[in-house]
């Protein structure tokens, strides 16, 4: 569902360039959960964020159910953001200007798949309810990520990634997001990328990709 | 310690030479149009008040002869000889290679030792100055054609610009009044002298000094109360950019200041480092500023002295001197503007709490209760703009109007806009407009000064933009109807002026005499012009009001007309009885019976018969007429052939209406040049609360962006979001510059002028002033926007990670 | 004579810088005295344009009904910024007045300027009338007039009448002002008798007392070095009078001069030799320091005197500044009389 092939991505620092990703290889398949381990600049965010499409890559190929990311335009990879994946973030996934209710269904109307009982179901299992009325700045942390979940899955993407999503919160809340996150993907039978450094989180999950200075190599 | 704190302040405009620049910008420009307006005021009433000393009216009593210009000089021997302590003047203009020259004559030995252009008594000059060639006085900025046959020229200080002063006789012979003269300086202390009428034989009136440069300075207030009041609007609106600029900085040295705080820097010392700071920076501004101000000032004030000489006759130096007050009044503008803008950041500086908030600000609820008080302020101002609206008697109160209703206007903006975007975003149908509308309201926080600055420019532009078209089309119009005579003739003498008369009498269809007496009701001049019974003047006068028969009763010798302005100095009506006072010391008593519309003119005016005027004013001058005839062409070939009349003499119809609207559009260059800079300076304001806003602006649209939208399409969504608030905004100030026209016609005008005008509207000009709103938005809007879609992927992720 | 010399002869001080520039202006066309030349009456009373400059000058000494003194001063100058008439205001004469009314302890200055050739100030010689503005000396002829001025806080009304002759000073009225040969036409009538009321803020006081006229004209500044003058005019109990002046000379010995007028008007000119004036004693006025108390001898009259003022401070606050006031004399011989010292700083 996804293969990563020889990945190469560098960052201009200072006008030297700094190797980022340095050849990662990687295949996930469809339904699987996958958590992406390793220190800090080991280039996992960045993995994450070349498959979402958010950024562009130096050189090696991306390819997402057969769609090869590597020379998109800036409006096609737009596109299958919108479409194929959903991101979230470790923090400031909301749109401060929307209410809790219009964020949650945001993505999903962005998308074009807006499904309003799907869109209820999904807001009782968050337990958000009460809350969409709210503003983002009104809610606490862990419900604030318990948002990113639901917009992330309400447009039912085949792939979700997400980078950290309870390296902001404390144990018992981010656990409780995971368990959320966790389910939802299994119920729509969605992909799972999962950048974390949490060895108990990743243990969670199907597998455990670790990359260590820009490769991926054996734990 | 201090000089620590101060380099670490100071390394954030290395980094950001752009902020500092907008923030000097800001209020440089602020300080500059109010600095430069101050400096035209200053200048233009100097020179009254120079005026005023260089004829003595500043602190000496006059006398002038009632309804005469002059006066035999006898009666000023027969006052000396009766112990009054009075020194005769001949005052007068004169005409040289076409530029026109006030002379003043004095007699140095009984003028008041105070008087600037008096010669010392004690020195050479009183010889040459009374010898037998004499001597011309002049300011240094008075210039005279170079081939003129005068006596010699010397420049002395403290003379009044465009005067020549000489000795009295030399005057009387230049002028041609032999033995008469204009009127005398009565200098206090005298005791047991005899009434003035009966030692002199001649009916004076009293005139008290005005030590603010007498009548032209009263006469003028109008106008520069007008460009105070429009320096002060350009300098409120600069102060926007100074207010967005000083925000933008504190919001990026937050985390500077956080740290400072960190270790261990008391917050009395950051502040009062910042208020050194920002005192540094308002006065390097601040001498930019006045520097700016007097280049506009200089630039302005040829176009003022113009206005000033043309409406009111007053002579204004038209270079610019520098005042060590204004230079000073302008630096404490600077730093009372920069206090003002920079309160709210010191504030939040004193209040921001050590450790950053996890929380994103909570823009809803700051919002709503901004606006709260927005609202409760705005009402305020509209209930006291109400109130005035029913009981301003003052041309102060009618600035006040006009302020309390721009800045009720200005406060209710926000409200306005968020209540329209509220209602905007309920109704959007796509996930991407409902995000624009609520975007858009988010944003307007950081937006809506930069937007009350476009709305008072706005509303300022369209209120002026009324009033002078309106007054342009009443005036054009009226201009028409009151100048009906085809060739108008003013004789060299009196002399001429019978010829004239008797020539013309068989010449042309109709002779209407236009003569007129100089007098004053209360201590106030009014002129007494008489007309001719014709129907030139019942059948195309403008009344604004009248008795039936009003013209009639001219005739008969009970009526009299007066000018609107006179009828509302004086809350005087067709009815009234009128009590016109005459050189013989006797009343005239007449019944008002109808009031006559008379723009441009600053003085009271009453209409009689011309034959009751001639004969109560028997020494008025008999030198001008209007001729009716078909054959114009004809009568002034005839009429310069005949009595060698110069082209000033005899005028056709075309000629004076063409100069009358020379002198109308000359009076309005200045409120015109001043009003596009006030539109310029918003459109600044709203490109840099752009750019302090579009920093603060990623970590909304970053999201966006995440989950699919590209960046162009944000900056197109941001495009059309400033432009829309523009848009709302200027539609928005439609009504209120409305607001603003009706208030100068109908308040600030009557107070001033004396006059109401129609108020016309003009929807052409709101279109085009729409469509500048948009123009300046969108260049406001440009540079961010592009910046906006040209942002690096890895910047936008870095909002995810970083802390805010 | 009196301040007028200053007018006419001080080069250094004020009048040099010149009343109407008179310093500076050239003297072309102005006529100039002569020794020999015969005074006419009334026709001298009047004007004499062709010459630079020409005064009227009275003082008189006054008692009130209590006792008390007074002193009063009128004058009328006239300078030409050129000789001869104008008509109207280019007349090139130029008026002053001056006028002041001294008390034991007030000293009321008034002073007014007019131009010639419109009115405002002049003389006629039959009837007699020397005007400006509203002050004025007339009458029917010089013998009889009324004087009259008024100034901040005071007035004057005196009737003067005489039947003595005029007397001439000098030379049969040629009067030397300096070694160099300097002079004027000058000529006095000391013997007025004085009637009239004085009035003081408002307080009429009517007064008796005598008056002294100098009537004087020249076109001559003073020599260079002439730096000022002290001069006095006494009426004696014995109803001789004295006119007596230094002329103080910073390079050399003053000049002095005289005229001894008997009881019926006969004057003998005083050969400066015989004169003798002492300083006795020096007083702060409201100007300069000037001596107030004065030994006057003269050996060949038997004159030995001493004079004190009835106000110390009588200076003249005028555009060129003076000291004039009425003064008491004892000693060999007692009288009253006025005193005028100029140069004084």
């Amino acid at each position: 569902m996804l293969t990563v092939t020889d990945l190469h991505k560098s960052f201009e620092t200072a006008g030297q360039p700094l190797p980022v990703l340095r050849g990662v290889d990687l295949a996930v398949t469809r339904g699987e959960c996958v958590a992406l381990t390793g220190e800090s600049g080991s280039g996992k965010s960045t993995l994450l964020h070349l498959i979402a499409a958010l950024d562009t890559f130096d050189a090696g190929s991306i390819r997402l159910d057969g769609q090869e990311l590597a020379g998109l335009n800036d409006r096609a990879r737009a596109d299958l953001r919108r479409n194929r994946v959903g991101v979230i973030f470790q923090q400031f996934n909301l749109i401060p200007s929307l209410s809790v209710g219009d964020n949650l269904a945001f993505q999903a109307r962005l998308a074009g798949r807006f499904d309003a009982a799907w869109q209820a179901r999904l807001t009782e299992r968050l337990g958000l309810g009460p809350l969409t009325d709210r503003w983002p700045e009104q809610l606490s942390g862990g419900q604030q990520q318990r948002v990113a979940v639901g917009r992330a899955i309400a447009a039912r993407p085949a792939l979700v990634l997400a980078d950290e999503p309870t390296g902001n919160l404390d144990e018992a809340t981010g656990g409780a997001v995971m368990d959320l996150l966790l389910d939802l993907v299994a119920e729509t039978q969605a992909t799972l990328l999962m950048v974390t450094h949490s060895a108990a989180l990743a243990a969670r999950l199907n597998r455990r990709v670790h990359l260590s200075l820009g490769q991926v190599s054996a734990l | 310690m201090n000089r620590l704190i101060l380099r670490t302040l100071l390394s954030h405009w290395r980094s950001r030479p752009f902020q500092i620049v907008t923030l000097l910008l800001g209020l440089t420009v602020a300080t500059a149009l109010w600095s430069g307006v101050q400096a035209i005021n200053a200048e233009a009433r100097a020179s009254y008040a120079q005026a005023a000393a260089t004829l003595g009216t500043d602190r000496f009593d006059s006398l002038q002869p009632r309804g005469a210009e002059t006066f035999d000089q006898e009666a000023y021997i027969a006052l000396r000889r009766a112990g009054w302590d009075v020194s005769p003047v001949v005052e007068g203009s004169l005409r040289l290679g076409g530029e026109r020259y006030r002379v003043l004559g004095i007699d140095p030995v009984t003028a008041p030792a105070s008087l600037p252009a008096r010669p010392d008594l004690q020195g050479a000059d009183l010889t040459d100055f009374l010898g037998p060639t004499g001597l011309i006085l002049i300011s240094a900025s008075t210039t005279l054609p170079p081939d003129v046959d005068l006596p010699p020229v010397r420049v002395v200080e403290g003379i009044a610009p465009g005067t020549l002063v000489m000795d009295i006789g030399l005057a009387q012979t230049l002028l041609t009044m032999p033995g008469q003269l204009s009127r005398l300086i009565l200098l206090p202390g005298v005791q047991g002298a005899p009434p003035i009428a009966e030692a002199s034989g001649v009916v004076f009136d009293r005139i008290a000094p005005r030590g603010d440069g007498g009548g032209i300075a009263a006469l003028t207030d109008s106008f520069h109360l007008n460009l105070t009041a429009f320096g002060f609007l350009a300098f409120a609106v600069g102060l926007f950019i100074v207010y967005s600029s000083i925000g933008l900085a504190f919001e990026q040295r937050k985390p500077m200041l956080r740290t400072l705080r960190a270790l261990g820097v008391p917050l009395r010392r950051l502040m009062l480092v910042m208020v050194a700071e920002l005192t540094a920076l308002a006065l390097l501004a601040g001498i930019a500023g006045v520097a700016l101000g007097y280049l506009i000032a200089a630039s302005l004030l040829p176009d003022v002295a113009a206005t000033l000489e043309g409406l009111y006759g007053a002579q204004v130096s038209g270079s610019l001197s520098l005042r060590p007050a204004w230079w000073a009044t302008g630096l404490l503008i600077a730093m009372g503007g920069a206090a003002l803008a920079a309160g709210d950041t010191l504030w939040r500086t004193a209040r921001m709490p050590l450790l950053s908030a996890a929380m994103p600000e909570a823009w809803h609820g700051a919002q709503a209760r901004a606006q709260f008080w927005q609202g409760i302020a705005a009402l305020g101002c509209f209930a006291l703009a109400l109130v005035l609206c029913f009981t301003a008697s003052s041309l102060t109160a009618g600035f006040a109007l006009m302020g309390a209703l721009l800045i009720g206007a200005a406060l209710a903006l926000p409200v306005v806009l968020a209540t329209i975007l509220r209602i905007g975003a309920a109704r959007a149908r796509g996930p991407l407009s409902q995000w624009g509308w609520a975007d858009a309201r988010q944003q307007m926080s950081r937006l809506s000064l930069a937007l009350m600055a476009l709305l008072l420019a706005l509303s300022a532009n369209i209120g002026v933009g009324t009033m002078v078209m309106s007054f342009r089309d009443t005036f054009t119009g009226w201009l028409d109807q009151r100048l009906v005579a085809e060739v108008y003739v003013t004789a060299s003498d009196a002399e001429q002026g019978r010829a004239i008369h008797a020539w013309a009498t068989d010449r042309v269809d109709a002779v209407l005499p236009i003569w007129s007496a100089e007098a004053r009701l209360g201590a106030v001049p009014i002129s007494i012009y008489g007309v001719a019974q014709h129907p030139t003047y019942s059948e195309h006068w403008p009344l604004i009001e009248a008795l039936p028969g009003a013209w009639q009763s001219v005739a008969s010798g009970e009526g009299a007309l007066i000018n609107e302005q006179m009828a509302a100095r004086r809350d005087l009506s067709p009815g009234d009885a009128l009590i016109l006072p005459t050189p013989d010391g006797t009343d005239w008593p007449l019944t008002i019976t109808a009031i006559y519309s008379d723009y441009g003119n600053p003085v009271d005016q009453v209409m009689v018969d011309v034959g009751l005027l001639a004969t109560r004013y028997p020494d008025i001058e008999r030198l001008r007429f209007a001729l009716r005839t078909a054959d114009a062409p004809q009568v002034i070939e005839e009429a310069r052939a005949r009595f060698g009349l110069s082209s000033e003499q005899v005028v056709d119809q075309a000629a004076i209406k063409a100069l009358s609207l020379a002198i109308f559009e000359r009076t309005f260059t200045v409120t015109g040049a001043l009003n596009i800079l006030t539109l310029a300076v918003a459109a600044l304001a709203l490109l840099t609360a752009m750019l302090t806003l579009q920093l603060m602006r990623l970590p909304s649209l970053a999201p966006l962006w995440a989950m699919g939208l590209t960046r162009a399409a944000l900056a197109r969504a941001e495009l059309v979001k400033v432009l829309a608030l523009a848009l709302l905004t200027a539609i928005l100030s439609i009504p209120i510059g409305l607001g603003v026209a009706w208030v100068l016609t109908n308040v600030i005008n009557v107070m001033a002028f004396g006059w109401r005008l129609p108020m016309n509207l003009y929807p052409m000009d709101w279109l085009r002033l729409i469509g500048l709103a948009l123009l300046t938005a969108t260049v406001a809007a440009g540079l961010p926007v592009l910046r906006l879609a040209r942002t690096a992927p890895r910047t936008l992720l870095g909002v995810f990670a970083s802390e805010r | 004579m009196r301040v007028l010399v200053f007018l006419l002869l001080l080069p250094t001080l004020a009048f040099a810088q010149g009343f109407a520039g008179l310093g500076t202006a050239t003297q072309e066309g102005f006529a100039t005295p002569e020794r020999g030349a015969t005074l006419t009456f009334p026709t001298d009373h009047a004007a004499h344009p062709d010459y630079r400059i020409e005064w009227w000058y009275l003082t008189a000494n006054m008692t009130g009904p209590d006792g008390a003194t007074y002193g009063a001063q009128w004058t009328l100058f006239r300078s030409a910024l050129a000789p001869g008439e104008g008509e109207g205001w280019a007349s090139p004469q130029i008026w002053m007045g001056h006028a002041a009314l001294t008390t034991a302890d007030r000293h009321f200055v008034a002073e007014t300027f007019a131009r010639g050739g419109i009115g405002q100030a002049g003389v006629t010689a039959q009837p007699f009338a020397a005007w400006i503005d509203d002050w004025q000396i007339a009458g029917p002829d010089l013998t009889e007039v009324t004087v009259r001025a008024r100034g901040d806080g005071f007035a004057y009304t005196l009737d003067l009448a005489t039947s003595a002759p005029f007397v001439a000073q000098g030379d049969g009225g040629y009067s030397v002002k300096s070694g160099a040969g300097q002079a004027s036409y000058y000529y006095s009538q000391p013997f007025y008798d004085l009637t009239g009321m004085i009035e003081i803020g408002g307080v009429p006081t009517p007064v008796t007392g005598q008056a002294w006229l100098d009537r004087e004209w020249s076109s001559q500044p003073l020599a260079e070095t002439q730096d000022g003058w002290d001069w006095f005019s006494i009426h004696f109990e014995s109803g001789e009078k004295l006119m007596a002046f230094r002329l103080r000379d910073n390079s050399g010995a003053p000049f002095h001069s005289g005229t001894w007028i008997d009881a019926d008007g006969t004057p003998h000119p005083l050969d400066g030799d015989t004169l003798s004036f002492t300083e006795l004693e020096r007083a702060q006025t409201s100007g300069p320091q000037v001596p107030i108390a004065w030994r006057v001898q003269i050996a060949q009259r038997g004159l030995d005197i001493t004079t004190r003022p009835l106000n110390p401070d009588a200076w003249m606050d005028t555009l060129f500044p003076y000291w004039e006031g009425p003064i008491h004399v004892e000693g060999s011989h007692d009288g009253i009389g006025y005193l005028e010292m100029t140069g004084y700083e």
